[in-house]
C-alpha cells in the first residue's frame, strides 16, 4: 500500500491531499497522525488531488506528519448473526470483544429495484392507541417520530421497540442506532430491554454526543447494513430505530460547509433530501424474501418547527410521521401525540376487515373528523370565549378532553390491544350526536355502538 | 470516436479532458465499467458530464468515450404495461435477470428484441408516405399500437408485409430502397413534430368531483399540483390514473417512494378502467425512486413525455403524470452546483424556469403529421419546501400551466380530501370546456356550478366575520349559509379515494349532487325569510340524506 504524506490543508472535518495516483472515488483511507489512526473517505478527486472527510474528526492533525493510505475499498461492515446482543461504535466496531464476520458488506447498500418490492400491509401492534388505531404501523414501513427537545421520544421509541409485534405474536429484532445522543438515553434504552430480558433481541450502534460528529454520517448506514443482513439474508423481521436524525443532518451540514458548497435552506446542503432518502428507502419488503425492515427514526424539530428543512424533507420521504406536541406534554398526556399533524400513509391497506377489525378505518376517520371540528372550535374559543357555543359544540369539546385523557394518554408500560383501543374509542364516540358521525357506516353503528 | 480521460470526479459529475469535438448532450461511456452519462457543458477540450449512475470507484485517467449521439428512448411495440427506469431500462427484466437490487452499469434495451408481433398493414403499394404516416398496426393487449414512418423518412411504398415480426425486422420497403421497421428511436429532449396545435374542447373526465365540476382540465392541457408533504398529491394522481378517460397513461414517478411505486403497480394490475379494460394495458411507468441515482431523475421526465408524444402521434389522448417535478428540479440544482454555476433563487440554476416552460409546451392537442388528432395532458406535482408556494419551482410550473390545483396541508391535516383549496385553485380552461359540459351533461351546467362556487365564496367571507364576533350573533340567514357550505364541503368536495363507491363519481351524478344542494339552498333562503330556522330546514334526516346520496 502506498503511503502519502502530502497533506496541504486541514479544514473542519476535511483534509486535502495531493500527489496521489490510482485511487477510486468514494474509497476509504487510513490516516495516521502520531500513532493515532483514523478513517476517512474520498469526497472529491481532481487530477492528483483529493478531498477526504475524516470520520473521527481532525482534532490534533497536522499537515506535516499525517500519513494517508488508500485501502482500495469502499466503507464496509463485517456482518454476522453473532452481532445480536452486542454494542458497536458508530462506525460498527464492537465495543467489547470481537465478532467473526460472515461477510463484508458495503455500507452504502444498493437500491431495491422498485418492481421487486412487496407492498407492506401486515399490521404491527405497538400497544399504543394513538399509533395502532390512528396511525397504524405496518411491516416494512418507515414511520418517523417528529419530536422536540425535552419531549418524551426516548420513552416512546423504547415502548414501541419493546411492545411491537404482529397480531400473530411474532417479535422483532431491534437494530438501534444512536447518533449524537446522551449516554443516559442509550443506557435507558438498554436497561429497559434488560428488564424484560429481551437483550438478545437487539443490536446497538452508538455514536454518543461526545463521539466525533462526523462519524455520525456512517452510523445509520452501518446499522442498516446490519439490518439488511438480518432481513434479507437471515429472514429476520427487523425494526430499525434511528435517533436522533437531527444530529445526523447537522453533521452533514458541517461537512458541506467545510467543502464550501452552496448551501440550501438554513445552511443544509441541497442534496439533504437525496441523502436522507438513501437511508430511509432501505426499509421495506421484497417479493420472495421472508424478512423485512421496518424503520422508526426519531428527529427533534429545531424550535418545534415542522417547516424546518429536517422534518420537512423527512416528511417528504417517509411514509407518514408521528408528531409529538408540547401542548399535550404540558397537559401531562403521554404519549403527547398531536394526531391531526400525524399520518400513516400505509394504513389504508394494512387495517380493516380480516387484518385488524372491520370498524378500524371508519373509526379512525371519524376520530380525525372530530378532532378537526374540535380544532376549529378551540381556535374560535381562544378569540371569543365559550359564549355562543351550541350544545353540539360543547359535546365535541367534552369528547376531546376525554379522548386526550383516556384514549391518547396511557402508561409507559401499558400495552393496549387494538380491540381495547377500538372499544375505548366507541365508548367515547357516544358523546357526539349521531347525525354528525358521517364516517361510520350504519351497520357498524348498529353492531358496535348499540351492540345489536 | 472521441475518447478522453477522467480529470475530476465530484458526486454525480465527472470532468473529462481530451474531448475536443464532442457535442453538447452527447451520451458518453465513463470508465472501465462503462457507466452512462451525458455531456452538459463544454469548455475547450474539457467536457462536463452528468453521470446517470453511482460514481463510486471511478479513478482519474480512466477512459471516457463519446457515443456521438444524444440520449434517445426506444419506441415501438412492447411499451404497454412496462415499468422502466428514467433511462428506459426495463425494471421487470432487470429483476428477473439480476435480482432484487439494482447494480451499476446495467445495459438492457427498453424493448424486447425477440418477441414477435402480428403486423396488420394499412398502406398499399404505391402510396406516398412520410414521417408520421401510419403503415399498419399491431395489437398490444387492448391497445392498437400504430406503426408509423419515422420522422425524416419518405417515399412511395414498394412493398408491405403482413405477418409476425420482431421490432427490428422490416415491415415495409419504399421505392428509394429505405426499409421501415417497427422500432424507432427518439431524442428525449426534442419535441416530436406535429402539424399544428389546436384548441382544447373536451375535458379530461376524472370522476373526481372537485376537479370535473370546479377546476376541470381539458384534454391536452397542463396542470400544476403543488402541496406540502401529506397533502395528497400522489393519491390524487393515482386516482386520476385509475379513473380518467384517457387512452394511454404515462406514470412518471421521479425521486419519490419505492412503496408508492409498488402500490400503483398493484392497483393497475388489479383494476379495470371505465371501459372494462385492464388498466395496466393502457399504462406505462417511468420510475426513478429517491434512492436511485439522481441524474436519471432529470432524464426520466423527458423519457415520459417523449413516450406520451409518441402515442399522441398515433391519435390517442395520452396523459403524463409527473410526481414530483421538484425532484427533477433538485437533480438539476445538484448538477449545477457541482459545475459551480452561478446559482439563481434558492440555488436552482437560472435556466430551470425556461426548462420547465419548454417541456410543458410539449403538452397540447395537436393535428398530427398523419392528419389524426391527438393530445398530451401533462399533470405535474410540485413539492414545495415548507409547503410555501412562493418558492421557485412552484412558481416556474405555475407560470407554465393553465390549471392550478393547490393542495393545502392544513386541509389535509383536518382530513379534508382531496385537500384542494377551492379558494386559491383555478382552471383557465373553464370557458373552453363549458360548451362541452352544456351539451353532454346539462344546459344549466354553468348556472349550477356558479351557484356552488358562490356558496363557498360566501362561507369564506362569513368565516372571517365569525372569527371576530362569533357565530352566536349571526343572523339566521347567514347561519343557514354556513350550514349549507358545510354540506358542500363535506358531502360534495370531500371524496375518499379509498372508498369503493366514493372514489369515482360520473358526471351526471356530480351534476345531480350539485343541483340538489343548490336547490336546497335556494328553497331554504326563502323559508328563512318566512321565519323558519336553520334546524327546521336542515333537519337530521335532510342532512343524513345529503350525506348518503353520493354512495347510492
Ligand atoms: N382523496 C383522498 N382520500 C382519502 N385519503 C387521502 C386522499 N388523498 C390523500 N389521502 C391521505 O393522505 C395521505 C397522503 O397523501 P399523499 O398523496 O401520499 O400525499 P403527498 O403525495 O402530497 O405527500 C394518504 O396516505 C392518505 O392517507
Ligand atoms: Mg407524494
Amino acid at each position: 500500500m502506498i503511503e502519502y504524506q502530502t497533506l496541504t490543508q486541514v479544514t473542519g472535518p476535511l483534509i486535502f491531499l495531493e500527489g496521489i495516483k490510482n485511487v477510486g472515488y468514494g474509497e476509504i483511507v487510513e490516516i495516521e497522525t502520531d500513532g493515532e489512526r483514523r478513517r476517512g473517505q474520498i469526497l472529491e478527486l481532481n487530477r492528483d488531488k483529493a478531498i477526504i472527510e475524516v470520520f473521527e474528526g481532525t482534532r490534533g492533525m497536522d499537515v506535516k506528519k499525517t500519513k494517508v493510505r488508500f485501502t482500495g475499498k469502499t466503507m464496509s461492515l463485517g456482518v454476522s448473526k453473532d452481532m445480536v446482543g452486542s454494542v458497536f461504535s458508530g462506525l460498527g466496531e464492537p465495543l467489547k470483544g470481537r465478532i467473526v464476520a460472515e461477510e463484508e458488506l458495503d455500507i452504502q447498500g444498493k437500491p431495491i429495484n422498485p418492481s421487486a418490492r412487496e407492498y407492506p400491509k401486515e399490521f404491527i401492534e405497538t400497544g399504543i392507541s394513538s399509533i395502532d388505531l390512528m396511525n397504524s404501523l405496518v411491516r416494512g414501513q418507515k414511520l418517523p417520530i417528529f419530536s422536540g427537545v425535552g419531549l418524551p421520544h426516548t420513552e416512546l421509541i423504547t415502548q414501541i421497540a419493546k411492545q411491537a409485534r404482529l397480531l400473530t405474536g411474532e417479535d422483532f429484532l431491534i437494530v438501534f442506532a444512536g447518533m449524537g445522543i446522551g449516554y443516559d438515553e442509550a443506557r435507558y434504552f438498554r436497561e429497559e430491554f434488560e428488564k424484560t430480558g429481551a437483550l438478545e433481541r437487539i443490536v446497538l450502534f452508538l455514536n454518543t454526543a461526545t463521539d466525533p460528529a462526523i462519524e455520525r454520517l456512517a452510523t445509520p448506514r452501518v446499522a442498516l447494513t446490519a439490518a439488511e443482513h438480518f432481513a434479507w439474508n437471515l429472514d429476520y423481521h427487523v425494526l430499525v430505530v434511528l435517533t436522533d436524525m437531527t444530529s445526523y443532518c447537522n453533521s452533514l451540514r458541517e461537512v458541506s460547509s467545510a467543502k464550501e458548497e452552496i448551501p440550501s435552506r438554513r445552511g443544509y446542503p441541497s442534496y439533504l433530501y437525496t441523502d436522507l432518502a438513501t437511508i430511509y428507502e432501505r426499509s421495506g419488503r421484497i417479493t420472495g424474501k421472508k424478512g423485512s425492515i421496518t424503520m422508526v427514526p426519531v428527529l427533534t424539530m429545531p424550535e418545534d418547527d415542522i417547516t424546518h428543512p429536517i422534518p420537512d424533507l423527512t416528511g417528504y420521504i417517509t411514509e407518514g410521521q408521528v408528531l409529538l406536541s408540547r401542548d399535550l406534554f404540558r397537559k401531562g398526556v403521554y404519549p403527547p401525540v398531536d394526531l391531526l399533524s400525524s399520518l400513516s400513509r400505509l394504513m389504508s391497506k394494512g387495517v380493516g376487515r380480516g387484518l385488524t377489525r372491520d370498524d378500524h378505518k371508519s373509526m379512525s376517520n371519524q376520530c380525525y373528523a372530530n378532532l378537526a371540528e374540535v380544532e376549529k372550535l378551540r381556535a374560535l374559543i381562544s378569540i371569543i370565549g365559550e359564549e355562543g357555543l351550541t350544545e353540539t359544540d360543547k359535546r365535541y369539546l367534552e369528547w376531546a378532553n376525554r379522548f386526550e385523557r383516556e384514549f391518547i394518554n396511557q402508561d409507559e408500560n401499558e400495552r393496549r390491544g387494538i380491540k381495547q383501543s377500538l372499544e375505548k374509542a366507541w365508548e367515547l364516540l357516544s358523546i357526539i350526536p349521531e347525525e354528525r358521525l358521517k364516517r361510520i357506516e350504519k351497520d357498524l353503528m348498529k353492531r358496535y355502538m348499540r351492540g345489536e | 470516436m472521441i475518447k478522453g480521460r477522467i480529470e475530476r470526479v465530484t458526486g454525480p459529475v465527472v470532468v473529462a479532458e481530451g474531448m475536443l469535438g464532442a457535442r453538447m448532450w452527447d451520451v458518453v461511456e465513463i470508465g472501465k465499467g462503462k457507466l452512462l452519462g451525458e455531456i452538459i457543458k463544454l469548455v475547450g477540450e474539457r467536457a462536463f458530464i452528468e453521470v446517470y449512475e453511482d460514481t463510486n470507484g471511478l479513478e482519474i485517467k480512466e477512459p471516457v468515450v463519446s457515443l456521438g449521439k444524444p440520449f434517445t428512448v426506444e419506441l415501438g411495440p412492447g411499451l404497454m404495461g412496462s415499468i422502466y427506469d428514467g433511462l428506459g431500462r426495463p425494471l421487470e427484466r432487470i429483476k428477473k435477470e439480476l435480482g432484487s437490487f439494482i447494480r451499476k452499469g446495467i445495459r438492457l434495451t427498453t424493448l424486447d428484441r425477440k418477441r414477435k408481433w402480428k403486423f396488420e398493414p394499412k398502406v398499399r403499394k404505391g402510396e406516398e408516405v412520410s414521417g408520421g404516416s401510419v403503415l399498419g398496426s399491431v395489437r398490444e393487449g387492448s391497445i392498437v399500437h400504430k406503426i408509423m414512418v419515422p420522422d425524416g423518412t419518405e417515399g412511395k411504398v414498394k412493398s408491405v408485409r403482413k405477418g409476425e415480426f420482431s421490432i427490428e425486422e422490416s415491415v415495409c420497403e419504399l421505392n428509394n430502397g429505405k426499409r421501415v421497421k417497427m422500432l424507432q428511436e427518439w431524442e428525449v429532449r426534442r419535441t416530436r413534430p406535429y402539424r399544428s396545435k389546436v384548441g382544447l374542447s373536451e375535458p379530461l373526465i376524472t370522476g373526481q368531483r372537485v376537479i370535473d365540476s370546479l377546476f376541470p382540465v381539458g384534454k391536452g392541457g397542463n396542470v400544476c399540483v403543488p402541496g406540502g408533504f401529506g397533502s395528497g398529491k400522489t393519491v390524487l394522481e393515482s386516482a386520476i390514473t385509475k379513473n380518467c378517460d384517457s387512452d394511454i397513461n404515462i406514470v412518471c414517478r421521479t425521486g419519490e417512494r419505492g412503496n408508492e411505486v409498488t402500490d400503483i403497480i398493484n392497483e393497475l394490475n388489479e383494476s379495470k378502467d371505465r371501459k372494462g379494460r385492464p388498466l395496466m394495458e393502457k399504462s406505462i411507468l417511468i420510475v426513478n425512486t429517491s434512492n436511485m441515482p439522481v441524474v436519471a431523475r432529470e432524464t426520466s421526465i423527458y423519457t415520459a413525455i417523449t413516450i406520451g408524444e409518441y402515442f399522441r402521434d398515433q391519435g390517442y389522448n395520452s396523459i403524463v403524470l409527473i410526481d414530483s417535478t421538484s425532484r427533477w428540479a433538485e437533480a438539476l440544482r445538484e448538477v449545477s452546483g457541482r459545475l459551480e454555476e452561478l446559482p439563481g433563487e434558492e440555488g436552482y440554476p437560472v435556466y430551470m424556469e425556461s426548462y420547465v416552460g419548454e417541456y410543458h409546451e410539449r403538452s397540447g392537442r395537436v393535428e398530427n403529421m398523419n392528419g389524426s388528432f391527438g393530445s398530451l395532458t401533462l399533470i405535474s406535482s410540485v413539492s414545495p419546501p415548507g409547503a410555501d408556494f412562493s418558492e421557485p419551482v412552484t412558481q416556474a410550473v405555475l407560470r407554465a400551466t393553465k390549471v392550478f390545483w393547490g393542495l393545502d396541508q392544513k386541509l389535509a391535516w383536518r382530513r379534508h380530501f382531496p385537500a384542494m383549496n377551492w379558494l386559491i385553485s383555478y382552471s383557465r380552461h373553464l370557458d373552453d370546456m363549458l360548451p362541452w359540459f352544456k351539451k353532454n351533461v346539462s344546459k344549466d351546467w354553468d348556472v349550477v356550478t356558479k351557484n356552488l362556487r358562490a356558496i363557498l365564496q360566501k362561507e369564506a367571507e362569513l368565516e372571517r366575520v365569525v372569527r371576530v364576533v362569533g357565530i352566536g350573533v349571526l343572523p339566521e340567514k347567514e347561519k343557514f349559509i354556513l350550514e349549507i357550505a358545510r354540506i358542500v364541503r363535506e358531502d360534495f368536495l370531500q371524496q375518499d379515494a379509498f372508498h369503493t363507491e366514493d372514489s369515482y363519481t360520473p358526471l351526471d351524478k356530480q351534476y345531480a349532487l350539485m343541483r340538489d344542494v343548490v336547490k336546497l339552498y335556494e328553497k331554504g333562503l326563502k323559508e328563512i325569510e318566512s321565519g323558519k330556522t336553520t334546524d327546521q330546514i336542515l333537519t337530521k334526516s335532510v342532512k343524513e340524506r345529503m350525506a348518503r346520496v353520493k354512495y347510492d
